[in-house]
């Protein structure tokens, strides 16, 4: 029986997870045999979906780093829900889940008592997505920044509220298609505002260490996971993941979308320490933002004749921007 | 020890003597001095254990810490009133879900709009089928020792507890208490093991969903044990006097009820006022007695009809009233005594802070025993305003239209 060789588990560069031919102290947690599994099999994501594997990359790294002493807090959203249907679960973890608007205060609390227990060898995480993040839960995420409570905060950012059925949320990109900015009048698709840039806001409050990751550079987010989980106190990791149902793409693009929206400059990777930019990921071939576009029928409609130009060169001018403020090109690409 | 303390600290002084693990809250009037207190001594180290004290943004914040806590398994304690409570009614309801053993107090106050910082008890009427027992204090002396009982209470049954004081009438009146030892308190108390915790040892999925081919049974579950917990707040009231030699809490407490005629049913400090009323009309032989509920939630309502079958009357005295349902401890009790032919007369007082007088509240008892007095009514409400003020908006609505 002949085994198809053309998986689309391809390896592009040495970026990619699984790519097993590295030495063992670069290869990543994601290629090695006794990885924790921190998020089994069996669970109930759609096919191709960023924010399940987003998830066990960055968990089964700080599964990696702690021992497996790790507590985790989720915020209500499509990874609670997929991950544990009743009466399963597939944590491998202690975890736990409480409300769509507070999983950073739940986790400060479960800070808390450890510390009241003396077990501080044992890390909190709380995540959730990013409607919980950057929207009802972000009054008690900054007040967990405030603090600077021992909290690891990873947010999954789908760019919208996928588990009620793709609704707009503060993160969903101008111009995009979603259940409530609905394809009608002149401007189709969601509405160009000032943006919720959390990652900034994080910054702003001076936290330790803030970081944007993406599913398709795992050894980048396995290395700000790494730095996460070198310091103390409250710190943010935003990890961009893309929703085959909620952008209409194929299960087969997941990786290759998070590739295109670093490449072309819509999502920016950065890293910073106490409020300073420390480090940024340069772009390798710019791409035009079409080309990310295209592959989501959230966006189509930018492309129909008729459409308004000034739309798709809104969202250029977004990619743009980043590329300037955090020099994403090589000075002679500018 | 007798001491005079403000109410506030003699609660927040038995609240450190339980040895809270974690204390989160967020300030609100009247429970602001709990919550000061109890940070003053955190801070000062006075309180037997690694007590972390988190200052918070909300009170949303502030029970979702309790409930991470409470979830890693320590003692955690908060305090709220009023639009505090409000405030963390989603996270409210997930805690007593989750069967997670926090204690409250409500330093009771009445909810806006209009604002009001005074004293009712619509605030923790408002969370009554929250799934949380709800105890009420008579004294400042109750009130601490009821905090002693609910940590006892919560983490024997696996669900949380509200103890509700009277804001300002107790929260901010000096009074003198006996104040309990920390040898009594260790006695009495346990240490906290909970019946589910997070643990690295032993890893599960805590708080996740619950579909429709089982939420039926999760909720039947949680509402039978909630009912049962009824005999063991009994019976810790009763180890409490037991160990420290005075009584507080327990289901209910007559006060010349037993076989009085007409029995006046009330919650909270206004028992004080209701006794005082009680002595005056024995010395005239009127057959009055009152009846203090300490118990709220769950209700005991058996207990209470066997207590109250020999009355002709019934006279509920409450602090708050919900549209629809109208004073809930009058519902409750209507409901409790459906089977017999006692009389139920609803009496709303101390609405916003009103002062409940004992003349006013006479006057209406006086009716109540002739049996003249109406289903409902008010303590000095002030009808003529009231009525004047439905005649001119029913005009301005007729011309606005
Ligand atoms: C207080 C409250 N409001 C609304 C909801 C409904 N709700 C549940 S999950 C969700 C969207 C989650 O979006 P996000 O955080 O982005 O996570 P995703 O599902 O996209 O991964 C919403 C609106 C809720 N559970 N609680
Ligand atoms: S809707 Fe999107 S985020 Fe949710 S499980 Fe499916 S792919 Fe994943
Ligand atoms: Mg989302």
């Amino acid at each position: 029986m002949s085994v198809d060789l053309k998986p689309g588990f391809s390896q592009t560069g040495n970026l990619t997870a699984g790519n097993r031919l590295q030495s063992i102290d670069i290869v990543s947690v994601q290629s090695t045999e006794d990885r924790a599994n921190a998020l089994t099999s069996g669970h109930r994501a759609c096919q191709g979906c960023g924010e399940a594997l987003g998830a066990r990359m960055a968990i089964d790294k700080v599964m990696e780093l702690s021992r497996n002493k790790v507590h985790v807090v989720n915020a209500t959203g499509c990874l609670e829900v997929f991950t544990t249907p009743f009466p399963e679960t597939s944590w491998n973890v202690p975890w736990l889940h409480s409300l769509f608007g507070n999983a950073p205060a739940v986790a400060t609390g479960v800070q808390a008592a450890l510390k009241a227990k003396g077990m501080q060898d044992v890390t909190v995480i709380a995540q959730g997505g990013d409607g919980s993040t950057v929207d009802i839960g972000f009054g008690c995420l900054s007040g967990m920044f405030e603090r600077n409570d021992d909290v690891l905060y990873i947010c999954y950012d789908n760019e919208a509220y996928m588990n009620t059925g793709v609704q707009r949320s503060g993160a969903t990109p101008p111009t995009a298609r979603t259940a409530t900015t609905p394809l009608s009048g002149p401007h189709p698709g969601n509405n160009f505002g000032q943006g919720k840039n959390v990652p900034k806001i994080a910054m702003a409050h001076g936290i330790g260490y803030v970081a944007t990751a993406t599913i398709a550079n795992v050894r980048d987010l396995e290395a700000k996971v790494t730095k996460a989980m070198s310091m103390k106190g409250a710190r943010y990791l935003h990890i961009h993941v893309p929703c085959p149902l909620g952008w209409g793409s194929l299960p087969k693009d997941t990786i290759k979308l998070a590739r295109l929206a670093v490449e072309s400059g819509l999502y920016p990777l950065f890293e910073g320490e106490h409020g300073v930019i420390t480090g940024v990921t340069k772009i390798r071939k710019k791409v035009p933002v079409d080309e990310y576009l295209k592959l989501q029928r959230r966006f189509t409609h930018l492309f129909k004749k008729g459409a308004d130009a000034q739309d798709l060169a809104g969202v250029q001018a977004i990619a743009d921007a980043h590329i300037k403020y955090y020099g994403l090109l090589d000075d002679g690409d500018k | 020890m007798l001491k005079q303390v403000e109410g506030s600290i003699g609660v927040a002084e038995a609240i450190g003597l339980c040895r809270p693990d974690v204390v989160c809250a967020y300030p609100i009037t009247p429970q602001t001095h709990i919550v000061e207190g109890l940070a003053d001594m955190v801070r000062k180290g006075k309180i037997a254990s690694n007590c972390q004290y988190i200052n918070v943004e909300s009170e949303f914040a502030a029970l979702s810490v309790c409930i991470g806590s409470s979830a890693t398994g320590v003692r955690s304690y908060t305090a709220t009133s009023s639009q505090g409570l409000l405030f963390m009614a989603e996270a409210v309801y997930n805690a007593s879900g989750m069967r997670l053993p926090i204690v409250m107090t409500i330093g009771n106050r009445a909810i806006g709009g209009p604002i009001n910082i005074w004293n009712d008890q619509s605030d923790s009427m408002s969370m009554r089928d929250a799934g949380w027992i709800q105890i009420h204090a008579e004294s400042n002396q109750e009130a601490g020792d009821l905090h002693i009982q609910a940590f006892k209470i919560a983490e024997q049954l696996s669900i949380p507890v509200m103890v509700c004081v009277d804001g300002f009438l107790l929260t901010h009146a000096y009074e003198q208490i006996e104040s309990s030892t920390q040898e009594q308190v260790d006695e009495f108390l346990p240490p906290f093991k909970p019946m589910q915790a997070l643990d690295c040892a032993n890893p599960m999925s805590m708080g996740a969903m619950v579909g429709p081919e089982a939420f039926m049974e999760v909720r039947a579950l949680n509402i039978a044990h909630f009912n049962n917990a009824i005999e063991p707040i009994q019976k810790i009231s009763e180890e409490f006097e037991t160990i420290f030699g005075r009584k507080a809490g327990g289901l209910y407490e007559h006060y010349n009820s037993e076989d009085a005629e007409t029995v006046v049913v009330a919650l909270g400090s206004v028992n004080g006022t209701l006794k005082d009323i009680i002595d005056e009309y024995k010395q005239d032989n009127v057959s009055i007695g009152s009846f203090k509920i300490g118990c709220y939630r769950p209700f005991p309502a058996k207990q209470i009809a066997e207590q109250l079958k020999h009355a002709k009357r019934v006279v509920v005295v409450e602090k708050d009233i919900f549209a629809g349902v109208g004073g809930c401890l009058a519902n409750d009790i209507t409901i409790a005594l459906k089977d017999t032919d006692i009389k139920v007369y609803s009496v709303i007082g101390g609405l916003g802070g009103r002062p409940i007088f004992k003349k006013s509240l006479m006057k209406i008892l006086d009716r109540a025993m002739k049996d003249e007095l109406e289903e409902l009514s008010f303590v000095d409400l002030d009808h003529s305003l009231v009525d004047r003020e439905i005649t001119r908006e029913d005009l301005f609505m007729t011309k606005a239209v």
